[in-house]
């Protein structure tokens, strides 16, 4: 596990899945690798397929159409994957807790490592979080 | 007589594009029929992003719905609130100081240009170029901090109140704003320059995709959609609000109806805009008065309201009991309309234009990595999305070797 973690922390592949959000954290995660942040950098890249991830990166209030692909996606990741929140909907649900149509807060469905809260986050939180769960992650895997 | 119906059409598949789409209320998921590389039909269906903002709305007060419709969708952000109050204020005759009417505008515009050098941007990333994604979205920094610098945040700018504006803009960040201005005009110059000139890009745009005046009567396309096609339709001359007649601007159309002209037409409201962002501001430094009204009562009745989005004519529907809260809100956004008229841009493209086509009625674009080609018989994948994107990516490569 230590092994994998390591070599995991080395290059993060996101595999960014959109559960009914507004869109809005959806543009700041792809502002994150645009010029100004430029988070390819550091070897953070959007992969195409959960398959190739080590991340799997969840925005939005997951609804009820929603709910078992995100279940599925979980599955289907490589384990050990981490599991980030983004955004105020994945994290609590704010505003949208008392809609007919929503699955409850992204931790009850599947387990989250790391929560970026803000509606939307900035860049800047997004990847001061990754630095936190990075070393997180290599400290719990005793690296 | 399935085998039968199979024997008669061997090459025909299914392409789901989705299956959940993050747009607004009304994402999508599209099922493309194709018969080789031709497209043949499509489907559409909604519902992965549905969170029930009608209904919660009936349970906000005035003042909580417009954060609320905030975030139907945070590419048009200020689109929603900005229709709303125009509806509330509709429903309450409320005719709200001449300061506010010139700071609405601005935040309206400025959300305008954003959202078009953030399809401009996703466009070029579709055709296989991505240097034009990263272009684009580097001029559209600046934007994005003129709006921290007036909101306090990136996205999601809070501005819109019933009665006027929630914050006003201060005399001393004009001239900051203004010289932010100039340097994004040079910037888009430069990109409009490098872009549209190109012919690789005129190849890959130009006659695809196209939207006749006739079809986008008959599916009621609206915003650039429509405008690309040679219809000269935008609410903000025909029913006016907010500053939009009180300062000099022109409403942009465009000839041909393809995915070129719908370009072309986005890049020319960014000048407009410009233009109407620095008229407000020269008015704003010597206009007087409050920038807010503080309406406390609502009175019984309905009223409607409209504003240009970046993507079209936005539509709420108010009704009020006088109470506090709204006993009925209804949305129109302009994708509704706009997505179904890819039935008729999209027939007769290969598979490597659909997803441009697609893309140039500016829904959203997360989508599109989830594109997977599956075989109508036995349910294998034949394409996903990277391959989809690589199709696109080799035909650029292709016509860039030709030319």
């Amino acid at each position: 596990m230590s092994y994998a973690i390591n070599a995991l922390t080395k290059s993060l592949n996101v595999f960014h899945a959109a559960c009914s959000p507004c869109n809005n954290c959806d543009i700041e995660i792809l502002d994150a690798i645009t010029p100004r942040h430029d988070v390819e950098r550091f070897g953070i890249q959007l992969v195409g397929s959960i398959r190739h991830a080590d991340v799997l990166l969840v925005t939005g209030a997951v609804n009820k159409k929603v709910v078992h692909r995100i279940k599925k996606l979980y599955e289907q990741a490589p384990k050990p994957v981490l599991v980030i929140a983004v955004g105020g909907c994945a994290c609590s649900e704010i505003m949208f807790r008392d809609s007919y149509n929503t699955c409850g807060p992204l931790d009850k469905i599947i387990p989250v490592d790391l929560y970026i809260p803000g509606c939307p986050p900035k860049p800047e939180a997004m990847i001061a979080g990754v630095v936190k769960l990075i070393q997180a992650a290599t400290k719990k895997a005793g690296g | 007589m399935e085998k039968d119906k199979n024997m008669q059409e061997p090459k025909r598949c299914v392409i789901p594009i989705g299956p959940y789409h993050p747009l607004q209320e009304e994402p999508e998921f599209f099922k493309l029929h194709v018969d080789g590389e031709k497209v043949t039909g499509i489907d559409i269906e909604l519902g992965y992003n549905h969170r029930g903002i009608e209904k919660l709305s009936e349970a906000k007060h005035f003042d909580q719905g417009i954060f609320l419709v905030e975030r139907i969708c945070g590419i048009c952000s200020t689109s929603h609130p900005f229709a709303f109050v125009n509806a509330v204020e509709d429903l309450a005759g409320i005719e709200i100081p001449e300061r506010a009417k010139y700071i609405r505008t601005v935040v309206g515009e400025l959300e305008r240009v954003h959202s078009h050098l953030l399809w401009l941007g996703l466009a070029g990333h579709f055709l296989g170029y991505n240097t034009v994604w990263m272009w684009s979205w580097k001029y559209r920094e600046p934007v994005l901090d003129i709006f921290e610098k007036i909101s306090g945040n990136r996205q999601h700018y809070a501005m819109m109140k019933v009665g006027g504006v929630r914050r006003d803009i201060a005399l001393e960040d004009m001239p900051w704003i203004e010289k932010t201005l100039d340097e994004l005009v040079k910037g888009v110059d430069m990109f409009k320059g490098a872009v549209m000139d190109d012919p690789v890009i005129w190849a890959r745009t130009k006659g695809i995709g196209i939207l006749t005046p006739q079809d986008i009567k008959e599916y009621g396309g609206v915003g650039p959609l429509a405008r690309a096609s040679g219809i000269d339709e935008d609410v903000r001359r025909d029913d006016p609000y907010a500053a939009y007649n009180m300062v000099d601007w022109k409403v942009q159309t465009w000839q041909g109806g393809d995915i070129f002209a719908k370009a072309v037409v986005r890049i020319l409201e960014l000048y407009e805009s410009v233009k109407i962002i620095r008229q407000c501001l020269t008015r704003l430094k010597t206009a007087p008065g409050p920038f807010d009204l503080k309406v406390k009562e609502i009175p019984a009745g309905e009223g409607i309201g409209r504003h240009e989005a970046p993507r079209g004519e936005v539509f709420h529907y108010v009704r009020s009991d006088r109470a506090n809260r709204p006993v009925r809100h209804k949305i129109r956004a302009p994708s509704y309309v706009n997505v179904a008229t890819n039935e008729k841009s999209v027939i007769g493209c290969t598979i490597s234009d659909a997803l441009i086509v697609l893309a140039a009625v500016d829904p959203c674009y997360c989508c599109t990595e989830r594109v997977a080609v599956v075989d109508a018989g036995s349910g294998k994948h034949l394409y996903n999305g990277n391959d989809l994107i690589r199709l696109s990516h080799e035909k650029t490569e292709r016509l860039k070797k030709q030319l």
